[in-house]
């Protein structure tokens, strides 16, 4: 089985903190990590390749320094690693990222499955999954929370998923090749082995732009974006509420005095 | 290609680029503003927040498709589970009402569906002008593949101006398809629409960084302008039954279904009857429980409330309940009426998927804990002693309420 996971590399929400003078983003010591719901995609790609053999690759959209991002992906078990860089994907929204991700997916050929996270943590849109999918024409499924089945030896290759919605789960059949969004409960993902570290640090990356891509300029970054943002702000604080303290007795009815109205 | 430049003229070296750049790319340099190109992503944060104009970002000239002004109407995707309609579709009839109206334009309704053109009134009632629908066995099932093909057909014989969704699991994952094909700016989850009364753009406003900071973001060339909207954010649309519209009956060819994606069956969830996005009120445990079976205690109170129960990432983690309930970054987002976090010490990750609740009661002994910075009303004490108090005379005051 062949697999194809993508990741994007952002903040450590942990560490981004407001400076309530300024209002603005204190990001000093701030580091970048795997967006976190891509580590389950990480996870499930290196399961799937460890049952069913085949080759797992991951691929990023990013600046240079999400070289990082691609490498702990190789430690944690992910076999290669392709790095799409260029100016000229910078301003990329939701659709052109999906673009981009979807024409390096059709450069790298043959697969059986792409899996991404849901969505990232910075911008929490969960539009780039389904967006590749439909670039790319295949299948796909949601919010996945478990893959029930696998069946490598029909024709076409069958995948039976669990989706993850409000009310319940919805059970999906799948042709493959299909893409496959994941949330937290499909699996535990593993700690990166002593060797995988090693080995990804040797390891040899290659770097694609739209040279190798060749991708329309007007459907390229800011120009290929529909979207633009016109202004960022910090909402205002909160202040902070009302306290209580003392006997619980005591604090509850306090509490159902001042909500009482709204009840 | 595009870019971003500085104009030194402009460039006073007051240095709130260098703060508000997400990326570390601009520095100052003899009192000026440089940005690191290979560092800049373009995302828009230093023009926006420069008072004096000092930096622009170039585009060319797009080349647009089509005409903007031969779109005409506000839509709205009707999420329904058997014709049984979900409330954020109410939410959204009412929002489109107001933009439809600044737009001088209609509101219409795209119901797709089996055996539900009985329902087709409520859409009106609840202020659609027109009724989009597709009533066909093959769209029994929500298919996103199937659903993206009926309403590209829509989209491109009626031409909408802006089309709304639900920022549901279904609203997200179906506008997303939706917008690759027509090639349309789509924004997610947002909290605020407005149509600027200057120039009639349609501003879409929402979080970022798990609400840290708030993006406005407009669509100038691309039609038609797409967005999904946060639930519980915007007040359901009243019904009038004396409104009356237009049912516009499409169909969808059998050609169009997508064979490899087939529908098997649905599983209700059996823990809890409210789900945590339809909730009004979100009762939710955290690590201060301090064992699974104190887990009762939040589902007690949730029951008196009418509330869904929620949950923390620990918890979670710990197995004391399913994933389902969790809130925060790695679970689900919610925006209640009324959110009681019981036990929650409010990391960040739990914090930016709740804090946009409209009343935030916290219960914890620790009175240092970060839930109590975003709470407006906070009790400092034990959990355990606390909550089952706080169900007892809730059901104190249910019983000494005149029968309705």
């Amino acid at each position: 089985m062949n697999i194809l996971v993508c990741v994007k590399q952002v903040p450590d929400t942990t560490d981004v903190k407001i400076n309530p003078e300024t209002n603005t983003l204190v990001r000093e010591g701030v580091v970048s990590i795997i967006n976190p719901f891509d580590m389950y995609a990480i996870e499930e790609a290196v399961r799937l390749k460890e049952r069913f053999g085949g080759e797992s690759t991951v691929i990023t959209m990013g600046p240079p320094q999400a070289d990082s991002a691609l490498r702990e992906a190789l430690s944690l078990g992910i076999d290669k690693a392709i790095h799409l860089c260029d100016r000229a994907f910078a301003g990329s929204d939701t659709w052109a990222t999906s673009v981009v991700l979807a024409k390096a997916i059709e450069n790298i050929g043959k697969f059986d499955l792409i899996i991404c996270g849901i969505q990232a943590s910075d911008g929490d849109t969960a539009q780039v999954g389904p967006g590749i999918a439909a670039h790319l024409d295949v299948p796909q499924a949601t919010y996945v929370r478990r893959i029930d089945s696998v069946h490598m030896d029909t024709e076409p290759k069958i995948m039976v998923v669990e989706r993850l919605l409000e009310d319940g789960y919805e059970i999906l059949e799948l042709q493959l090749p299909a893409l496959i969004t994941v949330v937290k409960e499909i699996n535990e993902p593993r700690m990166p082995s002593l060797r995988g570290k090693m080995s990804s640090k040797k390891a040899q990356i290659p770097i694609w732009g739209n040279k190798e891509l060749k991708i329309e300029p007007t459907q390229l970054g800011l120009d290929g974006s529909p979207t633009r943002v016109s202004k960022i702000y910090t909402p205002p604080q909160k202040e902070g509420g009302k306290v209580f303290e003392g006997e619980p007795q005591d604090v509850v009815k306090a509490l159902f005095e001042e909500i009482k109205d709204i009840l | 290609m595009s870019g971003i430049k500085v104009i030194l003229d402009k460039c006073v070296g007051c240095t709130v680029c260098v703060k508000v750049c997400p990326v570390e790319a601009i520095s100052m340099q003899e009192k000026k503003a440089v940005i690191d190109l290979d560092l800049c992503t373009l995302c828009g944060a230093c023009p926006s927040s420069c008072k004096f104009d000092a930096i622009v970002i170039e585009r060319q000239k797009v080349v647009l498709k089509d005409d903007p002004s031969n779109y005409k109407g506000v839509w709205v995707l009707v999420e329904h589970r058997d014709g049984e309609i979900a409330s954020v579709v109410y939410e959204l009839l009412n929002k489109a009402k107001v933009l439809a109206k600044d737009l001088g334009t209609y509101v219409g309704a795209v119901f797709l569906g089996k055996e539900i053109t009985d329902k087709a009134n409520e859409l009106i009632h609840r202020g659609a002008d027109k009724v989009f629908l597709i009533d066909d066995p093959n769209l029994k099932y929500y298919i996103s593949e199937n659903h993206t093909k009926a309403i590209t057909g829509l989209v491109g014989k009626y031409k909408p101006e802006i089309i709304l969704a639900g920022a549901t699991t279904t609203g997200r994952s179906l506008v997303s398809r939706i917008a690759v094909g027509v090639y349309a700016g789509l924004t997610a989850d947002c909290t605020g629409l407005d149509i600027d009364p200057k120039d009639k753009m349609f501003i879409q406003t929402r979080p970022a960084f798990g609400g840290n900071i708030m993006a406005e973001i407009v669509c100038p060339d691309f039609r038609p302008q797409m967005a999904t909207v946060r639930h519980k954010v915007m007040p359901e649309a009243e019904a009038d039954s004396s409104r009356t519209g237009e049912i516009i009956k499409e169909t969808i060819d059998e050609a169009c279904i997508d064979k490899r994606i087939k529908f098997l069956d649905f599983i209700k969830e059996a823990i809890s009857t409210v789900n945590l996005s339809e909730a009004d009120i979100i009762v939710s445990g955290g690590r201060g429980l301090g064992e699974a079976k104190n887990f009762k205690l939040i589902e007690d109170l949730a029951e008196v409330f009418g509330a869904a129960v929620g949950s923390s990432r620990a918890c979670v983690d710990a197995g004391w309940i399913p994933y389902s309930h969790q809130v925060g970054q790695t679970g689900r987002t919610v925006c209640p009426k009324i959110y009681i976090a019981c036990g929650i010490s409010g990391q960040i990750q739990h914090l930016v998927g709740m804090q946009s609740s409209k009343l935030i009661i916290a219960i914890n002994k620790d009175p240092d804990a970060p839930i109590f910075k975003v709470a407006n009303y906070g009790i400092i004490g034990d959990v355990l002693k606390v909550v089952p108090l706080l169900t007892k005379s809730l059901k104190e005051i249910h019983s000494n309420a005149p029968a309705k």
